[in-house]
């Protein structure tokens, strides 16, 4: 078993709010000079930088888990992340049938698509911001058909979380963790926010710039990287589980 | 006035709960993220809401309303129904936005205060 310090929601340039320095190698590099062992990249309703990203991890030793950030008909967003880039493109196909309207970069952000060279091989003109019609529920159990991992995104905050929008966790929504947000001490997340203690809590960046990256993480105990070793970890199983104690810079 | 009332003059279908039809509305309250509603919603509240998770039946028995309108012509999911009925929450549905709904409600003498 070996310690992986984790930041598993990082957007990229592609996200209509992420930084145009977020490009795949940008995110790489500042990854490793967090010391970071495993991210996921997790745009808003896109995985297309998915596969730039991993490339550039691999190159230089990172390695990404292909994710999404979903934003489901309630606005709630939730982490899809799985172990094979087909899987979240799969993902993205369900959410693109879903996702209404046209992106304005003016008001909401240019949205670039780009390679594992950091060139820029165009722009989605998808409104990527927005809702997509799928309850979460659907988007939860969807994930899971996929063998993905769905992790509710920053419960701790007062808009597009679960705790905001739906008001408390409904028992019938099978998360396999919550995120709390930086801005929030695991221990009184845990005690504060309604349902909370009933699942394994993780802590990550969601960065949208490069500084952000890895400003806070979660350390797993695994045997390898990957979807199945994390679902243990969370599950405190056959020895995985989280590293309590601080992570990140 | 009763959560009945409410279907003739504003002309409402009712999705789910009807054995709660004779509950009286005191006060009426518009919001869409939960925790706010959970926070401030009146007893006795008609609520207007675009939400249509489940979580709103247990939101609006914890407040002790009266009743659920959902604006946009939302229907609530099945599960949401099921809830409602079990706890006797009425919801409705209107083809109208919440801002004209509440004026609605407004003029026919139904406050944002408890009375």
């Amino acid at each position: 078993m070996r310690r992986f310090k984790a930041d598993l929601h990082i957007h990229s340039c592609l996200s209509p709010c992420g930084d145009l320095d977020m490009s795949p190698r940008g995110i790489v590099e500042a990854s490793l000079q967090k010391g970071l062992d495993l991210i996921a990249l997790c745009d808003h309703n896109t995985a297309e930088n998915v596969g730039a990203v991993i490339r550039a991890g691999k190159e230089r030793g990172l390695w990404v888990l292909p994710g999404m950030e979903v934003n489901s008909y309630e606005e709630v967003h939730s982490l899809a992340l799985f172990d094979r880039e087909a899987q979240v493109l799969e993902m993205q196909t369900f959410v693109y049938n879903h996702l209404q309207g046209t992106n304005r970069p003016e008001l909401f952000g240019e949205q670039v698509v780009a390679n594992e060279f950091d060139e820029v091989e165009g722009f989605n003109d998808r409104l990527l911001i927005g809702a997509t019609g799928i309850r979460l529920v659907d988007i939860i159990n969807k994930v899971h058909r996929l063998g993905g991992l769905c992790i509710a995104s920053h419960v701790d905050r007062p808009s597009y979380s679960v705790v905001s929008q739906l008001g408390f966790i409904s028992p019938g929504l099978e998360f396999d963790a919550l995120e709390v947000s930086p801005r929030t001490d695991l221990e009184k997340a845990r005690k504060d926010i309604p349902g909370a203690a009933d699942y394994p809590l993780v802590t990550f960046s969601d960065a949208h710039f490069l500084k952000d990256i890895g400003g806070v993480c979660t350390e797993f105990l695994l045997d390898h990287p990957g979807i199945e070793e994390i679902r243990m970890a969370l599950k405190q199983e056959q020895g995985r589980g989280i590293v309590e104690g601080p992570c990140g810079n | 006035m009763k959560a009945r009332e409410l279907i003739r003059l504003f002309e409402l279908e009712t999705a789910a709960g009807e054995k709660g039809l004779d509950r009286e509305i005191e006060a009426g309250y518009c919001g869409d993220l939960l925790s706010d509603v959970m926070a401030n919603a009146p007893r006795g509240a008609v609520w207007l809401t675009v939400q249509s998770h489940q979580n709103i039946v247990a939101v609006a028995v914890l407040r002790e309303m009266a009743a659920v309108i959902l604006v946009n012509g939302r229907p609530p999911d099945e599960e949401t129904k099921a809830k409602a009925e079990e706890e006797g929450i009425p919801i409705f549905v209107t083809s109208r936005g919440a801002y004209e709904m509440a004026g609605l409600l407004y003029k026919a003498g139904i406050s944002g205060n408890i009375g």
